[in-house]
């Protein structure tokens, strides 16, 4: 205990109507070492960090616990006492960069304010420290940057500065609440590497608040798990991936897309987190676990600790020996699924349902009183493609890259600059409105923001019709009803749902209304633009499983736009790689995921934290994404690759096949080089 | 930032490029400011109407009409004049004499035949001597309320706050001036109840009005820099100002103030300009010959030449409020400054 | 029948209005997710009482707006002839308030008037003396006996107030009490039939227990009720023999004026919206959605029109259209008629200088929702860009319309008084808080002073502004979905 920086107990933390957010929660962190605190969105832990630094909104109230840092009881300090703790002891970095940095205020003015707080430094040594942490976090040429605002940086960039402002004050402790889920894959992985150096540097503690098991794969040294308000388990990473034990935990482990899931549906965890305050007596977790018995919903359960130093909230481990058989069981492996499209001919041309060639959008950038074309952002620039009936092409690349904007396209919401979108052989592109509106029921889109896709001052039933009523589907609105009930049957909601209004359906039940609105038409092609990054993992597999039985019954054809190569891997039959705008590389699930040929895809691959913490050699990918508006000379990537040549810079490379179906457009493999 | 005498030089012209870009979009909407007095003042009733109305329904004869109209130079037609030769077809027209001339500055004359033009020249100093510290005193009055409203949010003085300004704003801006006069000035004889003098002496006509105008608005604005200040003290940089350990009262300052400044200057630069064009309320009432007294009196005598004036020129300045709005933003905010 | 029933301009845009307001809460009340922040608005206490405030108000402007005109007596046979004369259903209301008019000034309550006059007594001698008023405590024997009189009789009437209000206050309780009750929950309409036994019913002790906890819950409002009542009582009564609020230069009652003016207050507020939200919402949500040269020329033109200072505009405006009433006498049949367009035509005016604002704001919210991914799904069906608009675009902004009205409310009635003293606003003949204000403001002057028409004004100009400020502020506070709730989301 001894060496202890942070030791919280009992911490309670409640809306003033007595709802509690943070319910009795303990945890404690060693010096140099990272504790993750791990759940899922709603559950408490952002709550939590800000609990300690006493930085809570209006309207939520510590109403109990303590917690000693490195000795001092926080919440007996006097206010101003408080102030030098943060900043001071213990530093913090949150979520969203490009909001956490005040706009108006240099990066160097921002880093210089607790440089003069909590370490008395003013002017010009104020200022060669700042530049000091800014080298340290990795920012290029740092005396220029300290004179820029925000905007001009990226959001890596930003994370960075954040950073660099959090350990301007030396911290003994570092809470990072969910730093690099803004963040694309590359560029968390610079984030984490740059967290993990600096932590062996200084020697502090990291409080890591995340959602992501492969994160916490990467980080941690002691995990604790939360669910609703408490934590339900809590280990060391070794232990808690070796063999996690409360039901939850299993289930989110189980419940991650992956490679070796392909042929069978995921473990979702039915229904949602329980509302705040809904619970007050038995486990929490009791609705949705299927090892529940009667005990669960009558007692609360007690912490339990086990061999090891591990704790866990659950009956299950409570009596020793009461139910011995439930507790090694695992869940037992879903059945396969079997596979449309699998082993039948994988790209058969005459087949393909959407052909698209050489297609572009250029957005004209314009300046100047008379508004000049001065030039394009060349957001989607000639990109070629074709999907098979009843098949799924995922579209991978990180924000930026064009593939939400190649999405729009190919429906016609933004029309093309060039090239062809054809559709069952039928071109889309040049068609008068209404024209288009005949073809307009065989492709739908499915959106990311399940918050967002569906208009709340609609009925559910209104929003389903929309859609048929505009293209006339359904002879009559008897018809439709009934086609209703059936569409909602499909993706799993009652049918009673189609009275009610969105808000009364929580995320997931969201996507699925979203889903039954797009299959109302009868389409045979769905884009589904990053359909499940919103969504928490448990829920994610829900609609995951939901669009892999979809597909297999009603023959249909995705294409899935995503930056999750986990979801690809579950999902895709075949991948396309997307950067500034082109496709880099295409194959096969199976090819692109397991022999990457492309800088670049291996680069994304290697990014992306591993929860078996196999990670295949890391590939450190320098800087961010290049602006489309102008992009590099020659290969576009070639100023972030470490591989890059003279021909490189030149020209951009053609496209070089290595099988029937796995083409990469790259000099490495082209006859040049090879 | 500045020290780079190379980047100012670029940052100076790219303003002096702003502007002139700004100033050329200006240019449409006087235009359509003028064309929309024009309608309003010779089409929908034409000069006809006007004299007949002026005259009285009981003395109008065809030949009273004539000469009013030849009085005030409206016996021309209205936007082409066939009579005429050359350039004259243009502008011998009411339209070209009476409405495109305003772009010159040119106003004309009043119906009593002084020149609108120096009426205006002579009358904006004593609209200023009682707009502008009203403004002025007002803008630290108000910001300072609200800013310790903002700090003290969500308590009683905080709520004690917000009812007084509602209270404040739901009472008619006639009952301040003439408690205020009847209060201070009939009661107390602190100050003259009404005039005004140039030079030092006319403090003591400029206090009343000046201060009655402060009190007027101190309800309706307060409340709004108060919601501006909510709004940005609810944003993520100010919780991460809170995190570093800076007290409320510095994140207040150097992190809330600076941000507001953005929609404060949106609200505020706009009226400096049209400070000039005074308040017809408080200059009737104080008797203060500044151009808002020059606009009721205008109004009462129904002379349409010098309402006709008042509405272009107040147009025009509000419009160079608009220009030095968007040049403030380059002052406060680095996003416009340097992109 | 003896009189004909007028309808006036402006009394039909009250009726179109009203019929609005009433279909759109027939619309609300069926729609559970639209009912919500009316329930939030429900909930605040200020909210309910300076509604209790304005409904009186409203109450007031309404019977004032059913206008006639009484037939004058047959002169043999003939077909029958009506005064010139407008009335209303209030006018008739308060006969005596309008009829019972003195000579000139008296003070609040008074028995004489204000100033001392050469009187000839019984004796034919002249002296200077405050004269008795003809009506105003007409009913006392000597003036010493005012005070007890007033003094008796506004409590008497305080007291039939208080009565009447508790009464309906219990009554309503009981009702509304026993509708919750029924419709517990809400949501399923199947058990109403077998509903539990309704409260009245129900024994003694609970059914006082569970009024208790409604009037708990609704005290405030109660109260208010209540002492408004008592209010209404003790003017009421007063009011049948004395002029409460004084009397003014032409010995016209000036409690009657300020319950004239707030018709005139009224219909500024409301009638003006009937020209700024058509023009604000079209506009705005064309200019939002379609972009491009529809986007450019709408722009043009609001900032055109508000870079006019509104009060020139105004000014100008209403000047021109002076021009046309005054050279266009042949188009009015009556002077009530007369003013009344002017009326209509002044809240043209303000809607024309006044929908740029909430135009900009609906443009705005319009810009940001057409890249919702709702839009982008309609558009993927090809649905209309008039579907989009009607079925997306505009339920939601509906909330930043509503908070525009009501914030836009108090502004315009205070703008009133402002413009009618500048002599842009109302016909000089129509009653309204700004023509009084404008009559009386030289009366501070006089010796002695005459303050009660002026503080009459203010008084009532007050009192309405403030339930609407009050009133407004609960309804932003319920719509605004920036103000981010716990409650309501889950």
């Amino acid at each position: 205990m001894m060496n202890n920086i942070l030791d919280v107990s009992s911490l309670v933390t409640q809306l003033r109507n007595g709802a509690r957010i943070v319910d009795d929660i303990s945890f404690s962190i060693k010096a140099g070492e990272t504790f993750a605190l791990l759940g899922e969105s709603g559950c408490g832990k952002s709550m939590t960090a800000l609990s300690l630094l006493r930085l809570l909104p209006d309207g939520v109230v510590n109403a109990g616990g303590t917690a000693q840092l490195d000795g001092v009881n926080l919440f007996d300090l006097r206010e101003r006492d408080m102030r030098n703790v943060r900043g001071g002891t213990a530093a913090m970095i949150f979520q969203e960069p490009a909001l956490s940095l005040n706009p108006v205020m240099t990066v160097g003015q921002q880093i210089a304010e607790v440089l003069t707080l909590h370490q008395g430094l003013r002017g010009a040594a104020a200022q060669r420290r700042s530049v000091d942490l800014l080298d340290q976090v990795g920012i290029p040429d740092a005396a220029r940057r300290m004179m820029e605002y925000p905007f001009q940086l990226s959001g890596g960039m930003k994370q960075r500065v954040m950073i660099a402002m959090a350990l301007a004050g030396q911290p003994k402790l570092l809470i990072a609440d969910e730093p690099t889920t803004a963040l694309d894959v590359t560029i968390q992985a610079q984030v984490l590497q740059l967290l993990r150096d600096t932590q062996a540097a200084s020697g502090m503690s990291l409080l890591l608040i995340t959602h992501d098991l492969g994160v916490v794969a990467e980080m941690a040294h002691q995990v604790g798990v939360m669910y609703a308000g408490q934590i339900v388990e809590q280990a060391s990473r070794a232990q808690l991936f070796a063999r996690p034990l409360h039901p939850y935990t299993q289930k989110l482990f189980a419940a991650l897309p992956g490679a070796m899931r392909r042929n069978q549906p995921l473990t979702a965890i039915p229904g949602n987190v329980p509302p705040l305050g809904s619970i007050t007596q038995g486990c929490r977790f009791t609705p949705r676990c299927d090892r529940a018995w009667a005990l669960c919903s009558e007692q609360t359960p007690g912490w339990t600790v086990l061999d090891g130093g591990r704790g866990v909230r659950c009956h299950l481990y409570q009596e020793r020996g009461a139910r011995s058989e439930d507790r090694e069981k695992t869940p037992s492996p879903p059945t396969p699924l079997p596979q449309a499209g699998e082993g039948s001919s994988i790209l058969d041309p005459r087949s393909s349902i959407l052909e698209v060639s050489d297609l572009k959008v250029h957005f004209p950038i314009r300046k100047g009183i008379l508004q000049r074309v001065v030039g394009q952002v060349k957001a989607v620039d000639g990109v070629s493609l074709e999907i098979p009936q009843g098949h799924t092409l995922a579209l991978v690349g990180e924000s930026g890259c064009g593939k939400t904007t190649l999405g729009k396209a190919l429906l016609q919401l933004i029309p093309p600059t060039a090239g062809s979108v054809k559709f069952d052989g039928h071109e889309l592109t040049g068609l008068a409105a209404r024209e288009l509106r005949t073809r307009r029921a065989a492709m739908q889109m499915v959106f990311q923001d399940p918050y967002a896709s569906l208009n709340s001052k609609m009925r559910v039933a209104e929003v389903l019709e929309e859609g048929m009523a505009a293209l006339n589907i359904g002879s009559n609105s008897k018809a439709r009803q009934a086609r209703l009930d059936i569409l909602l049957d499909q993706v799993g909601l009652e049918r009673t749902a189609k009275w009610r209004y969105p808000h009364e359906f929580s995320g997931g039940q969201r996507q699925r209304i979203a889903i039954a609105r797009a299959l109302a038409v009868s389409p045979r092609l769905l884009i589904c633009d990053e359909p499940t990054s919103a969504l928490d993992v448990s829920v994610q597999a829900q609609i995951l499983n939901l669009l892999k039985s979809l597909q297999r019954e009603l023959n249909l054809s995705y294409l899935f736009i995503t930056h999750n190569l986990a979801v690809v891997e579950y999902i895709a039959h075949e991948v396309c790689v997307m950067y500034l705008g082109r496709i880099v590389e295409r194959g096969t699930a199976e090819e692109v995921l397991r022999s990457p040929k492309h800088p670049y895809t291996r680069a994304l691959l290697s990014a992306v934290p591993r929860i078996d913490g196999s990670g295949v050699e890391r590939i450190k990918l320098e800087g961010d994404l290049p602006s489309p508006a102008n992009p590099p000379q020659g290969c576009h990537f070639a100023p972030r690759c470490a591989h890059a040549g003279e021909s490189c810079r030149a020209g951009y490379p053609p496209a070089t096949s290595h099988s029937a179906t796995h083409t990469v457009q790259c000099f490495l493999y082209g006859p040049d080089l090879n | 930032m500045f020290g780079n005498p190379m980047f100012a030089r670029t940052i100076l012209k790219l303003m002096i490029a702003y502007l002139i870009r700004r100033i050329l979009y200006a240019i449409p909407i006087l235009i359509g400011v003028n064309l929309l007095t024009f309608a309003l003042f010779f089409v929908v009733n034409t000069p006809d109407d006007m004299a007949r109305m002026q005259l009285g329904i009981k003395r109008v004869t065809p030949e009273a009409i004539e000469k009013w109209k030849q009085q005030r130079g409206y016996d021309k037609p209205l936007l082409l004049n066939s009579a005429a030769s050359g350039a004259g077809k243009l502008t011998d027209t009411i339209f070209w004499q009476k409405s495109a001339s305003m772009f010159v500055l040119d106003f004309g004359y009043s119906d009593d035949g002084r020149s609108i033009a120096r009426e205006i020249a002579q009358r904006m100093g004593p609209s200023l001597a009682i707009a502008l510290p009203t403004f002025l005193i007002g803008l630290v009055v108000y910001v300072s309320f609200a800013l310790l409203m903002t700090l003290f949010r969500a308590t009683a003085l905080d709520i004690a706050g917000v009812a007084l300004c509602v209270l404040l704003m739901s009472v008619s801006g006639l009952f301040y001036i003439i408690g205020g006069q009847f209060v201070v000035s009939k009661l107390w004889h602190l100050v003259p109840i009404s005039g005004y003098d140039g030079g030092i002496g006319g403090f003591r006509f400029v206090v009343l009005p000046v201060v009655i105008g402060v009190i007027g608005s101190v309800g309706s604005s307060s409340r709004w820099y108060r919601t501006i200040f909510l709004e940005e003290s609810g944003k993520d940089y100010v919780r991460t100002a809170r995190a570093k350990g800076l007290s409320e009262l510095r994140v207040l300052f150097s992190h809330v103030l600076k941000n507001a400044m953005i929609p404060i200057l949106t609200g505020v630069v706009v009226v400096i300009p049209l400070l000039f064009m005074g308040s017809l309320l408080t200059e009737s009432f104080f008797g203060i010959p500044g151009l808002g007294s020059y606009t009721i009196d205008a109004i009462n005598a129904q002379d349409f030449s010098v309402v006709r004036a008042m509405v272009f020129l107040g147009s025009l300045l509000y419009i160079v409020g608009l220009i030095l709005t968007d040049v403030s933003y380059t002052v406060v905010d680095p996003r416009v400054r340097l992109s | 029948m003896s009189f004909m029933p007028v309808i006036l301009w402006s009394d039909a845009l009250v009726f179109l209005l009203l019929a609005a307001g009433i279909s759109g809460a027939w619309y609300v009340r069926r729609r559970e997710h639209l009912l919500l922040p009316w329930r939030r608005v429900a909930q605040s206490a200020t909210a309910m009482v300076s509604l209790a405030v304005l409904s009186l108000f409203f109450a007031v402007g309404l019977l004032d707006t059913l206008h006639y005109r009484v037939a004058l007596p047959e002169k043999n046979g003939s077909a029958s002839v009506y005064s010139p004369e407008v009335l209303s259903v209030f006018d008739k209301l308060v006969t005596p308030l309008r009829t019972q008019t003195e000579k000139t000034y008296s003070a609040p309550l008074a028995v004489t008037l204000h100033a001392k006059e050469s009187i000839s007594d019984a004796q034919g001698r002249v002296l200077r003396d405050y004269p008795r008023l003809r009506y105003g405590g007409a009913h006392l024997a000597d003036v010493s006996q005012r005070d007890g009189d007033v003094l008796w009789r506004g409590f008497k009437g305080a007291m039939g107030g208080l009565v009447v209000g508790v009464l309906i206050a219990g009554i309503t309780s009981l009702l509304r009490m026993q509708n919750l009750d029924g419709n517990n929950p809400p949501q399923s309409p199947l058990v109403r039939g077998n509903a539990r036994t309704p409260p009245l019913t129900r024994g003694g002790w609970e059914g006082l227990a569970h009024l208790k906890k409604y009037i708990d819950s609704n005290y405030a409002l109660i109260i208010a009720f209540i002492i408004i009542a008592a209010l209404i009582g003790a003017t009421a009564s007063l009011a049948s023999v004395y002029h409460v609020l004084g009397t003014d230069k032409v010995g016209q009652d000036v409690l009657y004026l300020s319950l004239k003016s707030i018709r005139t207050g009224l219909i500024i507020g409301t009638v003006t919206t009937l020209v700024t939200l058509p023009l604000a919402l079209l506009l705005g949500i064309a200019a939002g959605y379609l972009r491009g040269w529809v986007d450019d020329v709408i722009q043009y033109v609001y900032t055109v029109l508000s870079s006019i200072p509104s009060v020139l505009l105004i000014a100008a405006a209403v000047l021109m259209m002076q021009v046309t009433i005054d050279t266009h006498p042949e188009w009015f049949d009556t002077a009530a008629s007369r003013a009344d367009l002017r009326l209509v035509f002044l809240c043209l005016i303000l809607g024309m200088t006044s929908w740029t604002g909430l135009c900009r704001l609906l443009r705005g919210e319009t810009l940001k929702l057409r890249e919702q991914e709702y839009i982008l799904a309609a558009q993927a069906f090809g649905v209309s860009t008039l579907g989009i608009l009607a079925r997306h675009i505009v339920p939601n902004v509906m909330h930043i319309i509503l908070i525009a009205l009501v914030m836009d409310f108090s502004a315009l009635v205070l703008a009133e008084a402002v413009l009618s003293y500048v002599g842009v606003g109302v016909d000089p003949s129509m009653i309204s808080f700004g023509t009084m204000i404008n009559a009386a403001r030289l009366e501070m002057g006089r010796e002695p002073m005459v303050w009660w028409a002026l503080a009459a004004a203010f008084g009532f100009m007050l009192a309405l502004v403030l339930a609407a400020n009050l009133f407004a502020d609960a309804v932003r506070d319920a719509f605004d979905p920036r103000l981010n709730r716990s409650e309501g989301t889950a």
